[in-house]
């Protein structure tokens, strides 16, 4: 056993360096208005050229072929800078992982590199109003039709389709098949005729997702990911990145424990130790959450339902994270900023992704093996 | 990079895994508490044979060591054992002796001390008790230790035990001591005290996710069987969660505690064994608590075994300093105060 990362400090050094000249001094406006996506597509652009917006992709499709270590790495640097959030990051980590898995080669050189490059903006379509949680009981439909597919009915909650270019997700083309059976997984552009996107706003008015209406909508076959009927299991294979550690980097909390420290020390009074224990305990998670990363790139074995462990664990700690912050900030907390930001993405944490009660169930029926409900 | 054990690592554990499940350690648990010792020792030789203090002792002393990964590997077995006996304190003792015994000098006033003691700790022919006050205020065991120490400030003396006290973990045998001659003194007593105090607060919280982990163990296996209702109470989602909760705590204490252990030696040692102290505590107590829930009034029970693990968790969330001590100590790092 050992944390030896000298073999990466190479990578890092290089990577500190770039983002030491090319990060934007003044925080660029949220992502989720209009102004801001622009602006982070930009910034996507300007990553992509100097082959830093995914770099764990191989060569050919705008990657660099960095190991998950180099990768970890990466991500450390990027928060610790001060670097955007990523507005590619529903394409980056939900849908690229299940392209490489399942997609074909067609599908891998024409969706990837424009993915990488910021040009395509990808949104997640899998809710619905009556989907949520139980997400094999959708029920927007894709019907066989000539070349292709027919998309009919709703999809909702969908981060970042409001300004997104093309969206993704599983639809019903077998309506008398089992609930996880007779699912088809496509790709469609936003902009399709017979899609009407309505922007939804977030708890702060924000309209960080959107309603997604489908109206006899057309899909080539080719836009379909892995065989019709198979759509669920396609889908299950993104959600272990999306829980993962893919989607919430180590690097992300461990700059933000950092900043909280700084916070302390502006803001923080010494007699407060009920404080300073919140503080300390940021601290000790965010480098537990570091260690555990390293951990599991260094397991061997598929880490597949463990991944909801992750996933609850850094969705509670983004908010006590942020919490703490603003209680230190005391009344000037709500008056906005970066923690106040910070904090109002840090509550959806616990919702999205599956919800943390969805990933206790699954914790306890797949990692420590006990029924299921009703098994009897 | 490869932050895992690996095979021989790996390998000690299981080894002493698997000498620790044959041994019925919950009896000798229960004759440790009534002062009948004969098996703890026996098992305190056993462990020996198999390397457990070998590698808190230096080569040069004749141990096998200080290997803290091996350090951290065995203490998480003795915690999901619960093995009883001053394992904690006769490792932080080994530093203590080995730190003012090096031969560079001015500490001891018997040169021979460490000399005789470590290659007798290394071969388990001696259980060492001590007391660093105030985060271990009483010595352990100091009836069956063959050398009892305390340490104030910059003397270190041997250690006079008066009448023991009760703890809640009745296998905890807790003497409050008085100071007798002095050993050693000088600033090196105080800098080798702090050594061996992070000795000791690592060993703790690998102890205590093993503590942790067993009792999940047992828990996740009761709740499959135990039937309320018409059906075993893990379908229940409210239980699932419980315990779904406490695998989130352990998971992520195990890091802190073996990324400090590869920290010995450094500058951070001692804020990185106190962030593993900190998590370790809590986890451990936080999966003792849905233990005893998930037991129901059996898990209340003195004569049944989580009742063991379960006090000695609650006993051990303070021992060699408190969640909140050592939370102090990582920002003191951090921070400067
Ligand atoms: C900020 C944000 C961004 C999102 N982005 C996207 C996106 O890009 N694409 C997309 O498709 N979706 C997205 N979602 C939707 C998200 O995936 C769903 O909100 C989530 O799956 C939960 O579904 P629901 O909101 O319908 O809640 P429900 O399923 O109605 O759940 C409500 C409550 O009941 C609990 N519950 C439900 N079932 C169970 C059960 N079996 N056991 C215990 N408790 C249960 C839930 O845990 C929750 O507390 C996003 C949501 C948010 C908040």
């Amino acid at each position: 056993m050992d944390l030896d990362l000298s073999s990466v400090e190479p990578f890092r050094a290089e990577v500190r360096a770039w983002l030491r000249e090319h990060v934007p001094a003044a925080p660029l406006p949220s992502l989720e208005i209009e102004e801001g996506f622009a602006a982070h597509r930009a910034w996507e652009r300007e990553l992509h050229e100097a082959r830093l917006s995914v770099v764990s992709w191989p060569e050919e499709y705008g990657g660099r072929n960095a190991t998950p270590l180099e990768w970890l790495v990466f991500e450390e640097e990027y928060y610790a800078a001060g670097a955007p959030g990523r507005v590619s990051q529903n394409g980056i980590n939900l849908l690229a992982p299940t392209l490489f898995q399942h997609g074909t080669p067609e599908q891998l050189a024409r969706v990837l590199p424009s993915m990488a490059s910021g040009e395509v903006i990808w949104a997640q379509a899998w809710s619905e109003p009556g989907a949520g949680s139980d997400l094999a009981s959708l029920r927007a439909t894709a019907t066989r039709t000539d070349g292709g597919w027919l998309l009919n009915g709703q999809k909702t909650w969908s981060s970042r389709a409001a300004f997104a270019d093309w969206g993704f997700g599983p639809f019903r083309s077998d309506p008398e098949a089992e609930r996880h059976r007779g699912l088809t997984y496509l790709m469609f552009p936003l902009d399709a005729e017979g899609i009407t996107r309505r922007p939804i706003g977030r708890i702060d008015g924000k309209p960080a997702f959107a309603e997604l209406f489908f109206d006899d909508v057309f899909v080539p076959d080719r836009d379909v990911i892995g065989e019709p009927g198979s759509g669920w299991k396609v889908a299950m294979s993104t959600t272990g990145n999306e829980r993962g550690l893919t989607l919430r980097s180590p690097g992300r909390f461990l700059a933000a424990a950092d900043r909280l420290l700084e916070l302390w020390r502006e803001h923080g009074d010494p007699a407060d130790t009920a404080m300073r224990e919140r503080v300390a305990d940021a601290w000790i998670k965010a480098r537990a959450y570091r260690l555990k990363g390293f951990e599991t790139i260094s397991r061997t074995e598929d880490v597949g339902a463990e991944s909801s462990v992750n996933k609850i664990f850094w969705s509670e700690l983004d908010v006590a994270l942020h919490e703490t912050a603003l209680d230190l900030l005391g009344p000037d907390g709500e008056l906005g900023g970066e923690w106040l930001e910070g904090y109002v993405f840090s509550l959806a944490g616990p919702i999205y992704a599956g919800t943390n009660e969805i990933q206790r169930n699954v914790i306890a029926e797949r990692v420590l093996g006990l029924p299921k409900a009703g098994s009897r | 990079m490869r932050f895992v054990l690996d095979a021989e690592q790996r390998l000690f554990g299981e080894t002493l895994g698997k000498l620790l499940a044959e041994a019925a350690v919950p009896g000798v648990v229960r004759d440790w508490a009534a002062g009948r010792h004969e098996r703890g020792l026996a098992l305190w030789r056993t462990l020996a044979e198999a390397g457990v203090l070998a590698v808190a002792v230096p080569q040069s002393a004749g141990g096998a060591g200080p290997l803290p990964v091996e350090l951290v590997t065995a203490f998480h077995e003795l915690g999901r054992h619960g093995v009883p006996g001053p394992y904690a304190e006769t490792v932080a003792a080994a530093v203590l002796l080995d730190r003012l015994g090096d031969g560079l000098g001015d500490g001891l006033v018997d040169e021979a001390l460490a000399v005789r003691w470590l290659p007798a700790i290394a071969e388990g022919e001696a259980l060492v008790t001590l007391a660093l006050p105030p985060a271990v205020p009483y010595a352990p065991d100091a009836d069956v230790a063959g050398l009892a120490l305390l340490v104030d400030g910059e003397r270190m003396r041997a250690a006079v035990p008066g009448e023991a006290r009760t703890s809640l973990d009745p296998a905890r045998r807790l003497f409050p001591v008085t100071p007798g001659d002095v050993l050693a003194e000088g600033p090196r007593v105080a800098a080798a005290a702090a050594e061996a105090y992070d000795m000791g607060v690592l060993v703790c919280a690998a102890q205590l996710v093993g503590t942790g982990r067993r009792l999940l163990e047992v828990s996740v296996d009761y709740a499959r069987t135990r039937r309320q209702f018409g059906r075993p109470i893990g379908e229940f989602q409210a239980v699932k969660h419980h315990l779904a909760d406490a695998l989130v705590g352990l998971e992520y204490a195990r890091p802190l505690v073996h990324g400090a252990a590869l920290a010995y030696g450094t500058p951070d040692f001692g804020r990185d064994v106190s962030a593993a102290k900190a998590a370790a505590s809590e986890a451990a107590y936080a999966a003792a608590k849905i233990a005893l829930q998930v037991h129901g009034a059996i898990g209340y029970t003195d004569e049944y075994d989580p009742s063991l693990l379960i006090r000695r968790a609650r006993a051990l969330h303070t021992a060699w300093g408190s969640p909140s001590d050592h939370r102090a100590r990582v920002m003191a790092a951090l921070t400067g105060g």
